[in-house]
């Protein structure tokens, strides 16, 4: 690669070369903005904003909740177009950047489920209920580990590639099915959930704004170690290649 | 295709153990269940819907490995893969032939077992038709499972895995679907939906396991090209052009533009 001229395209960015050039000084960027949009929605939210009337103070878990659930979906959907993008276009990067997106979003499910945990320990009496988004969640981070096993139980890269986007195809499709049956079920048997706080609906502005500051902060969360772990997923390839070409000096 | 068809059937009966084996553990999942949560005739009797399909699903389960895992050993499998056959088509053969040596005894039992754990009487009929109509979903969703695992070492653990969360959908509706016929309640949705996920997952998913079945059955060496096969890689000039050999054009560097080893193989293969 000599040529120095600007990128004409995204798919300009399935060359590493460039990928690791733009992401250089762009983790740096965002990562700097995910710290600090994360830190003022937080702290917006868990000292500046005043206790709901029924709730109490701990409406305020919300600020973790409700970014971290918007993120462990939206990793696998990345995931999804990043397997896609690999099976058509065999553009290594991506089939990386779905690699190193995939513990993120694993994290991202499991703050999800925890938060919502020590939420509905005061607000529904338990840990833990058979509502239909909390099985759907515990579903999807199934379908991380999932993911992540098979990444790691295939020693060539190429084919683990493959594979697992293959594996993310299906697993979309049926982490979706598993999520309206799961709702189906839920109203089959038992009663709607009685609590359903719909962010954006009900809520005041004084909530709704550091709410969406978290947001965006999580998803710059996001972006930054996506970046992270995809520089070091391609420096391994890196050095795989290194190695194999000494060997072939040898 | 019949021909592959009645060989399997045939190596499932003669090989053993493999045909009894799932009905067995099928037996001993819904004897245990009592034990665990007691004899009381009404709690057996609301879950045992439940514990039927968990029970299918896992006797479904034990058997899946050697959907492949036999024929990849033995090298039939890459016969079969360059065979004038589709792929899809064998493994769709092979989904079936898995129902049919695992599925269709566990139908045939499970009323059985229903007696056992106190089933209300409408609901018989449904738990069949139920049974019937999911447990292919089940085998066709394990013949992709078994695809992707079917290289691996220590594949049985990593497919359990794979295959479990795959099966929420049809355990939902098979088990719905059971509970709403005790009930006596309308069951046309759950059918509806049990059948639209058999009927789906038998029409596309043989396509996602062939393909699995493909890329694990590229050359096992194609790792090692590198080292051993003149650069391959055609960057800059043309592929009728005169090869760059030597390290200079081994370029990580132009990976997105570059024909994976893999691909070259079989171009020269």
């Amino acid at each position: 690669m000599t040529s120095r001229s600007q990128p004409s395209s995204l798919w300009e960015y399935a060359n590493p070369v460039r990928f690791m050039r733009l992401s250089d000084w762009l983790l740096p960027v965002v990562a700097l903005g995910a710290v600090v949009l994360t830190a003022i929605g937080l702290i917006w939210g868990f000292f500046l904003t005043p206790d709901d009337f029924r709730q109490g103070s701990t409406v305020k878990i919300i600020f973790l909740h409700v970014p971290s659930a918007l993120m462990a979906i939206n990793a696998w959907i990345m995931m999804l177009v990043a397997s896609l993008i690999w099976l058509i276009r065999r553009h290594h990067v991506s089939a990386l950047a779905a690699k190193a997106a995939a513990p993120i979003g694993a994290v991202m499910t499991l703050i999800a489920l925890f938060t919502g945990a020590v939420w509905g320990q005061p607000m529904w009496g338990t840990w833990w209920a058979w509502d239909p988004r909390l099985p759907s969640f515990l579903i999807l981070f199934l379908f991380y580990l999932g993911y992540i096993a098979l990444w790691s139980a295939i020693d060539d890269a190429d084919t683990a590639a493959d594979l697992t986007s293959v594996l993310c195809l299906v697993g979309s499709v049926f982490a979706l099915l598993s999520r309206y049956a799961a709702f189906f079920w839920s109203q089959g048997l038992h009663q709607g959930a009685s609590l359903s706080l719909q962010p954006g609906t009900r809520m005041d502005w004084a909530y709704k704004a550091p709410l969406y500051v978290a947001m965006a902060g999580f998803v710059l969360i996001f972006v930054a170690l996506l970046l992270a772990g995809t520089r070091t997923e391609i420096r391994a390839r890196r050095m795989k290649a290194l190695i194999a070409r000494e060997r072939m000096q040898a | 295709m019949r021909g592959l068809l009645a060989r399997d059937v045939a190596l499932a009966f003669r090989s053993g153990g493999g045909f009894g084996l799932g009905l067995a553990f099928f037996l001993i999942v819904v004897t245990l269940v009592p034990f665990g949560v007691g004899p009381e005739r009404e709690v057996l009797a609301r879950i045992a819907p439940g514990i039927l399909w968990v029970g299918a699903l896992l006797a479904c389960l034990l058997s899946l490995d050697r959907i492949f895992a036999l024929d990849h050993e033995d090298g039939s499998l890459d016969l079969l893969a360059t065979a004038p056959v589709p792929l899809e088509g064998v493994v769709a053969i092979k989904a079936l032939v898995h129902w049919l040596v695992t599925g269709l005894p566990l139908v045939v039992v499970a009323p059985v077992l229903g007696v056992i754990l106190n089933l209300p009487p409408p609901a018989y009929g449904w738990l069949v038709i139920s049974l019937l109509l999911g447990t292919p979903a089940l085998s066709v969703i394990g013949a992709f499972g078994a695809a992707l695992t079917v290289g691996l070492k220590r594949g049985g653990l990593l497919m359990s895995l794979l295959v479990l969360p795959l099966y929420v959908p049809t355990l939902v509706f098979g088990a719905e679907l059971v509970s709403r016929g005790a009930a006596g309640l309308s069951v046309g949705t759950p059918l509806a939906l049990l059948a639209g996920i058999t009927t789906g997952s038998a029409a596309l998913l043989p396509f996602a396991a062939a393909l699995a079945l493909r890329v694990n059955l590229r050359s096992p060496d194609a790792a090692r090209c590198p080292a051993a096969l003149p650069c391959p890689v055609q960057h800059g000039p043309p592929l009728n052009g005169p090869p760059r050999n030597g390290p200079a054009c081994h370029g990580w560097r132009k990976l997105s533009q570059a024909v994976s080893w893999r691909r070259f193989h079989a171009l020269v293969a």
